[in-house]
């Protein structure tokens, strides 16, 4: 069972505890963008195999949203970290990178 | 290829089986194929086979990391059904689901295709509207389905309870020539067949680069060396946005597990299958006696092939409500496989900002039952360079235009 640390309630929280929300640091485009910029927006994702940045919901607990890092190939998770940032912490990045040779840091 | 036939048996029978051959031939790559399709699971293989048939490219090679069909193909619960509601899903699956018909007597290969029927039940008062809706669609597109009450259904499975404990069934849209396959034979059927026509079936061979020049594709590079082609499929599933990524273009897909799991074998208790969407579950009885049972997606990005535990127990707790018969079963194996699933739930067939390269792929929770349809409209996409009828509306461009095949509801579980 994946276990994630709610960053907003300090609790360490069940999968069944939690909503995912899909890729984190989206940049939104809304009316008035370009086409591609819109659909970029809606349905393009990284899917990344390996370091993915995601937002979740602690639905069953504190209710608020948050980030997490985790490897999609090894279910490990890196850390959690609050969801009022555009990217993710600099030192959760380091610490990745520590684990994960192959990890080129974060993009857009 | 020796044919395999009653004959064919009894020859054998008679020189103490010494004369099998090798269903298909395991050759080293060569320099280059007119057209390489990367990833030999059932999709993969059946857009070679018709490459080769409808339209006689047969200098290809079927590329794949792992083995032949031991990705979703292997991993599914080989449930085939066209009962779409929207029209181009169900042209696709209902093509599909025809050339199952005669997929054994076309391949020479015994893939056990059981028309047995498949039966969505409908538990709640929405559910019973949507299902006579698709069953008025499917009357208007051809494919043959009906709407049923309860009693028809306890007289088709017996084994189900009606008066469940939280959603009674009410009925249920039945399509009695829907049903199952044995899913490796599918694989295994299009590889010989393939490996006939001079195909090149290259397994444990993981692509890991896409060469381009001038905006077009000029081979792989793969754990075996350099290959090239003159046009290239990719039919990779759960790993098309990595492959894509090789090859410098975004899909609009993500990738989840699904899982599946199989009880002991008992004697035969239900000879249909049955799906439950309201409640998150669906089951049928394999040839062996297993009951084969599967569930929903988990909802967070994963490539590991292994799901949540607690999907698996939301899955079996609504099937003992509507089985309860099956409450004492002990389950054999579970296992999941990564499935890609988009935003409308609908695949993506079509081209790509690469001149020369094709893609099929989104399939989701449902690829299995696709499988014939979705060779056969790949292959055309491949060969013409343009889709066909049966391509055209999954191209990925309906994202940016907005012109989606929303089949959500419906696929969001139990595809």
């Amino acid at each position: 069972m994946l276990i994630l640390t709610c960053p907003n309630c300090g609790i360490a929280a069940d999968e069944t505890e939690l909503s995912a929300g899909g890729e984190a640091h989206l940049t939104r485009f809304g009316a008035g963008s370009s086409d591609a910029d819109f659909e970029n927006y809606l349905f393009m994702r990284k899917n990344a195999r390996g370091v993915h940045f995601e937002r979740w919901r602690h639905s069953y607990g504190c209710g608020k949203w948050f980030h997490a890092a985790r490897c999609t190939t090894t279910l490990e998770v890196f850390g959690t970290y609050p969801a009022q940032t555009t990217e993710p912490p600099a030192e959760l990045i380091e610490k990745i990178k520590q684990k994960c040779p192959d990890f080129e840091g974060f993009s857009k | 290829m020796r044919r395999y036939s009653a004959f064919a048996i009894a020859r054998e029978a008679a020189r103490y089986h010494s004369g099998w051959e090798r269903a298909w031939a395991s050759p080293e790559p060569k320099s280059e194929y007119d057209v390489i399709i990367v990833g030999a699971g059932g999709h993969g293989l059946a857009t070679a086979y018709y490459l080769g048939k409808n339209f006689g490219i047969t200098n290809v090679a079927i590329i794949e990391k792992g083995w032949l069909g031991g990705g979703n193909t292997g991993r599914n619960t080989t449930i085939i059904r066209s009962n779409y509601l929207q029209d181009p899903s169900a042209a696709i699956y209902e093509k599909a689901r025809s050339l199952y018909e005669t997929m054994s007597q076309d391949l020479n290969y015994n893939v056990m295709f059981s028309p047995r029927g498949v039966m969505m039940l409908a538990q709640t008062e929405h559910e019973i509207r949507g299902y006579q809706r698709t069953a008025h669609a499917n009357a208007l597109q051809g494919v043959a389905t009906e709407f049923i009450g309860p009693e028809k259904v306890k007289e088709l499975c017996p084994i189900i309870e009606l008066k469940g404990p939280r959603y009674p069934v009410l009925g249920a849209l039945w399509q009695p020539r829907g049903g199952t396959a044995r899913h490796d034979a599918v694989a295994w059927g299009y590889a010989r067949a393939c490996s006939d026509m001079g195909m090149h079936i290259i397994q444990k061979c993981e692509v890991t680069g896409v060469h381009r020049e001038n905006g077009k594709v000029t081979g792989v590079e793969t754990t075996k060396g350099r290959i090239g082609c003159k046009k290239l499929g990719m039919v990779v599933a759960g790993n098309a946005s990595a492959l894509a990524d090789m090859a410098g273009f975004r899909i609009p897909l993500e990738s989840v597990a699904l899982q599946a799991l199989v009880s002991e074998p008992i004697k035969p208790c239900m000879d249909v299958v049955i799906m439950a969407n309201t409640v998150h579950g669906y089951m049928s009885q394999s040839d062996k006696g297993e009951m084969v049972i599967g569930g929903g997606t988990d909802g967070f990005n994963n490539y590991t092939q292994r799901g949540s535990f607690h999907h698996i127990e939301e899955t079996v707790r609504a099937l003992v409500e509507t089985f309860p018969m099956i409450s004492r079963l002990k389950m054999l194996r579970q296992w999941g496989g990564i499935v890609d699933v988009t935003g409308d739930r609908s695949p993506i067939i079509g081209k790509t900002p690469l001149g020369n390269t094709f893609i099929n792929c989104g399939w989701g929770t449902g690829g299995f039952k696709a499988i014939p349809g979705s060779g056969w409209a790949f292959a055309e996409t491949i060969a013409k360079g343009e889709p066909g009828e049966l391509a055209a509306p999954f191209g990925m461009d309906r994202f940016i235009e907005g012109r989606f095949i929303d089949e959500s509801v419906a696929a969001g579980v139990a595809h």
